[in-house]
C-alpha cells in the first residue's frame, strides 16, 4: 500500500496504461510542458520524461480539435486519453463529445468502437461561473458515453484504468477540491483526500457503487466533493441520534441502483446531494428512477440537495450560499426525519 | 513527381463517376416514389472530386464525409448494394438502418461513417491523421467538406493543429458556391478558399472540381506529400451542385446563368468527351459499359427492396461497442 493524492493516484494509472498499451497517450492544453504545470492540476506532470512528446502531446488551445481527434484517433486502432483544463470548456466540443463520440458506435450499426477518454476537473472554487460547473448530470443525459466520477485515490486510479481499457466513449469528472495538486496548482480550501492505493495492479468494474458509511435512518446518495460534506453532516447528526448511511455511487452511466434500493430498504428515506444545479440534475434522474422502481420502501418524499438554479458566483459568501454546505446538508436530514 | 495516367484508370474512373451519377439519379426518383425514408443531400455535378481524389487511396488510407456522402463512399469502395440498403433503412445496409443517407460509411473500406454536422469531419480526419503518423503507417486521410464548412470554428482548429503536427491529412474543400441556399460570396470575402491554407502554413491549390484528371493530379501531389510526411494541403476543387441542397430543393436562389455556365461544365460529359476523342474507347464499348452500371444499380435495387428491415427492439443495441456484431 502506497499513500497518495488523486492527482497522483491518476497519474499512475496513466503511467501504467500507458506502459501496458503503447496505444495509449495523452492529448490536451499545457498537459506536460518543460516548467509548465503538468495539466491545470498536475495530474500529467511529468509524463513526457517517460514517454516523450509524441505520447505526451500539447496542443494548441483548441478544444473541438482535442475532443475531435480524439475521437478520430480512437476510431482508428488508437487509445487517447484528452484533457480539458476546466470542465466548463467542454462545452466548446460538445459537438465532438454528444454527436461524434457518441453516436459513431451506434451510427455505424455497432461496426465502429470509440474507445476514448475525456477527463474533466469539475467543482467550484472561486473561480466564477466560467470555471465552476458540476456537468456531471449533462452528460448522462446523452446514450453512448458513460459517466464516471471518482472521489478517492484508490477509486480514482482503479476507475481510470478502467475507463482507459472500456471500448466507449468514459468522460471522467476529477474534482479540483480533491485532486491535490502542489505547488503553484494547489488549491485553497483544497480537501485533497490522501488515500490508500495497493502497490498491485487492479481495476473497479463500473456501475458498483460503494457504502462510504453505514446507518439505519437514512440513505444520502452524493458523488466527488459532496460525498465528503455528506460524510461530515452524518458526524453531527450522529451525535443528535440520526444515524446517516452515505453512498458514493462512483459512477453515474452506468447507475448502481442495487445499492441504493438494498440501503432504502432499510432506512426508508432517500437524499440525494449534487453539487451541480438542481433543476434536471442526475440527482433527479435517481429521484425519478426511484419513485418508479422502489417507492415503497420509502417513509417520506425523496429530498433532493443541490445547487442553487443560478450560474455559479464568485464572491465566496455567495458561492457558499449557492452550492450545498454541511450545514445544509444536516439541515435538510433534520427536516426529512421530521416528515 | 512526374504525374502520368494509363487508359484503363481514364476508363475506371469513368465508370466510378458514372455509378455515381446513375446512383444519385436513381435515388432521386426513388425518393420522389416516396419508397424512401428519410431526407437526401446530392452529390451528382460533383462526381470528379470524390473520384479523382479517392481513386489512388487503398482501403487502409481513411476518408471522411459529409451529408452528403453518396460519391464519397462510392469512390472509397462502399458496396454499392449496402449503401441502396441503407437508404431503404435495411438490416443488411452499411449501417444496418442506423445511419441512414447522411451516415453512410464502412470502416472496412476506410469510409468513416460520414458526419452531418457541417466541420464536424475536420478533427476527426486531424485525429485520423494523428493516429497514422503515431502508428507510424505511410496512410493518409482525405477530409471532405464543403464551402460553407469552411466558416465553422472546427476547420480552424483542425487546419492549424494538422499543420503544426505536418500530419497526413489532404484538406479536400469541395466548394459548390453554396451553404444550403447562401451564395458563398455574401459569407466568404476572399476570393478563393484555397488562400486560407497559407494562414496555416500548408499549401493551399485551387483546382477545377469538374474535370477528374486535374482533381486525380492535384490529389496525387497532395497524397504524395502526405505519405512522404511532409504534412497536409487544402485543396478548393471548384464544382458545382446538379440538384439542390436536399430534396425538394428547386434552388430558387441560383442565378440561372451561373447554371447554365456550370452544367455546360459537367465532370461526366467532359470526361466521356475526353475518351472519345483521344479514342481510348468508342462509343459503343461506353454505351456497353454505362449499360452495366445500370444494371447493377438496378440489382441493387431491387436487392434492397427484397431485404428485411431491421427488428424495431434492435434500436435497442449498439449503444456501446458490442464487438463489432
Ligand atoms: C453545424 C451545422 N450547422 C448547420 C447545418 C445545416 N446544414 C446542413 S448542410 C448545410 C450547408 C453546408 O454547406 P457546405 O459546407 O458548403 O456543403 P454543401 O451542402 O454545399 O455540400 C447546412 C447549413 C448542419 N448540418 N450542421
Ligand atoms: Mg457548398
Amino acid at each position: 500500500m502506497a499513500k497518495m493524492t488523486i492527482a497522483e493516484a491518476l497519474r499512475q494509472a496513466i503511467r501504467e496504461e500507458m506502459r501496458r498499451d503503447e496505444r495509449v497517450f495523452c492529448i490536451g492544453e499545457d498537459i506536460d510542458i518543460e516548467g509548465g504545470f503538468g495539466g491545470a492540476f498536475t495530474v500529467t506532470l511529468g509524463l513526457a520524461k517517460e514517454f516523450g512528446y509524441d505520447r505526451i502531446i500539447n496542443t494548441p488551445i483548441s478544444e473541438i480539435m482535442i475532443a475531435g481527434a480524439a475521437v478520430g484517433a480512437a476510431m482508428t486502432g488508437m487509445i487517447p486519453i484528452a484533457d480539458v483544463q476546466y470542465g466548463d470548456f467542454l462545452f466548446c466540443m460538445m459537438d465532438q463529445l454528444a454527436n461524434q463520440a457518441a453516436k459513431m458506435t451506434y451510427m455505424s450499426g455497432g461496426k465502429v468502437k470509440v474507445p476514448m477518454v475525456m477527463r474533466a476537473p469539475v467543482g467550484a472554487t472561486t473561480r466564477g461561473a466560467q470555471h465552476a460547473q458540476s456537468l456531471e448530470g449533462f452528460f448522462t443525459h446523452i446514450p453512448g458515453l458513460k459517466v464516471i466520477c471518482p472521489a478517492t485515490a484508490y477509486d480514482a486510479k482503479g476507475l481510470l484504468k478502467t475507463a482507459i481499457r472500456d471500448e466507449n466513449p468514459v468522460i471522467v469528472f476529477e474534482h479540483k477540491l480533491l485532486y491535490g495538486s502542489k505547488g503553484t496548482r494547489a488549491e485553497k480550501s483544497a480537501l485533497s483526500p490522501i488515500g490508500e492505493v495497493p502497490d498491485e495492479e487492479y481495476l473497479i468494474p463500473f456501475g458498483e457503487a460503494v457504502v462510504r458509511r453505514e446507518g439505519s435512518d437514512v440513505t444520502i446518495v452524493a458523488n466527488l466533493l459532496m460525498m465528503y460534506r455528506a460524510l461530515e453532516a452524518a458526524e453531527i447528526l450522529e451525535k443528535e441520534g440520526i444515524s446517516v448511511e452515505v453512498i458514493d455511487p462512483r459512477t453515474l452511466v452506468p447507475f448502481d441502483y442495487d445499492t441504493v434500493i438494498k440501503s432504502i430498504a432499510k432506512t426508508s428515506r432517500l437524499m440525494i446531494v449534487e453539487e451541480d444545479t438542481k433543476r434536471n440534475g442526475w440527482g433527479a434522474e435517481v429521484a425519478a428512477h426511484i419513485a418508479e422502481e422502489a417507492i415503497y420502501y420509502l417513509d417520506a418524499p425523496i429530498k433532493r440537495v443541490a445547487a442553487y438554479d443560478v450560474p455559479i458566483p464568485f464572491a465566496p459568501v455567495m458561492e457558499n450560499f449557492v452550492i450545498p454546505s454541511v450545514d445544509r446538508i444536516v439541515e435538510e436530514v433534520r427536516n426529512l426525519m421530521k416528515s | 513527381m512526374q504525374y502520368s495516367i494509363d487508359n484503363e484508370k481514364i476508363i475506371k474512373m469513368y465508370e466510378k463517376m458514372y455509378l455515381i451519377r446513375k446512383y444519385e439519379e436513381r435515388i432521386y426518383y426513388l425518393f420522389l416514389e416516396g419508397v424512401m425514408p428519410g431526407t437526401i443531400h446530392q452529390s451528382h455535378g460533383q462526381e470528379a472530386c470524390a473520384v479523382g481524389m479517392l481513386y489512388d487511396l487503398g482501403k487502409d488510407d481513411y476518408m471522411t464525409s459529409t451529408h452528403r456522402p453518396a460519391g464519397h463512399c462510392l469512390a472509397k469502395g462502399v458496396p454499392l448494394e449496402s449503401m441502396m440498403a441503407e437508404m431503404f433503412a435495411k438490416a443488411n445496409g452499411c449501417c444496418r438502418g442506423k445511419g441512414g443517407a447522411m451516415h453512410t460509411g464502412d470502416m472496412s473500406v476506410g469510409a468513416v461513417p460520414a458526419i452531418a454536422i457541417v466541420g464536424g469531419g475536420i478533427p476527426i480526419a486531424v485525429g485520423i491523421g494523428l493516429s497514422l503518423k503515431m502508428r507510424k503507417t505511410r496512410n493518409v486521410v482525405v477530409c471532405f467538406f464543403g464551402d460553407g464548412a469552411s466558416n465553422e470554428g472546427a476547420f480552424h482548429e483542425g487546419l492549424n493543429a494538422a499543420a503544426i503536427w505536418n500530419l497526413p491529412v489532404i484538406f479536400a474543400c469541395e466548394n459548390n458556391f453554396y451553404g444550403a441556399s447562401t451564395h458563398i460570396k455574401k459569407v466568404i470575402k476572399i476570393e478563393n478558399i484555397a488562400d486560407r491554407a497559407a494562414a496555416y502554413g500548408m499549401p493551399g491549390e485551387v483546382v477545377d472540381g469538374n474535370d477528374v484528371l486535374k482533381v486525380n493530379e492535384a490529389a496525387a501531389r497532395a497524397i504524395e506529400r502526405a505519405r512522404r510526411g511532409e504534412g497536409p494541403t487544402l485543396l478548393e476543387l471548384k464544382t458545382y451542385r446538379i440538384g439542390g441542397h436536399s430534396r425538394n430543393d428547386a434552388c430558387g436562389y441560383r442565378d440561372k446563368e451561373e447554371e447554365k455556365e456550370w452544367f455546360a461544365k459537367d465532370p461526366i460529359k467532359r470526361h466521356r468527351e475526353y475518351i472519345l476523342s483521344n479514342n481510348i474507347l468508342d462509343e459503343n464499348s461506353l454505351k456497353k459499359l454505362e449499360k452495366e452500371v445500370e444494371d447493377r444499380i438496378e440489382r441493387a435495387v431491387e436487392l434492397a427492396k427484397a431485404s428485411p428491415d431491421p427488428k424495431p427492439e434492435d434500436a435497442l443495441r449498439h449503444v456501446y461497442y458490442e464487438g463489432g456484431e
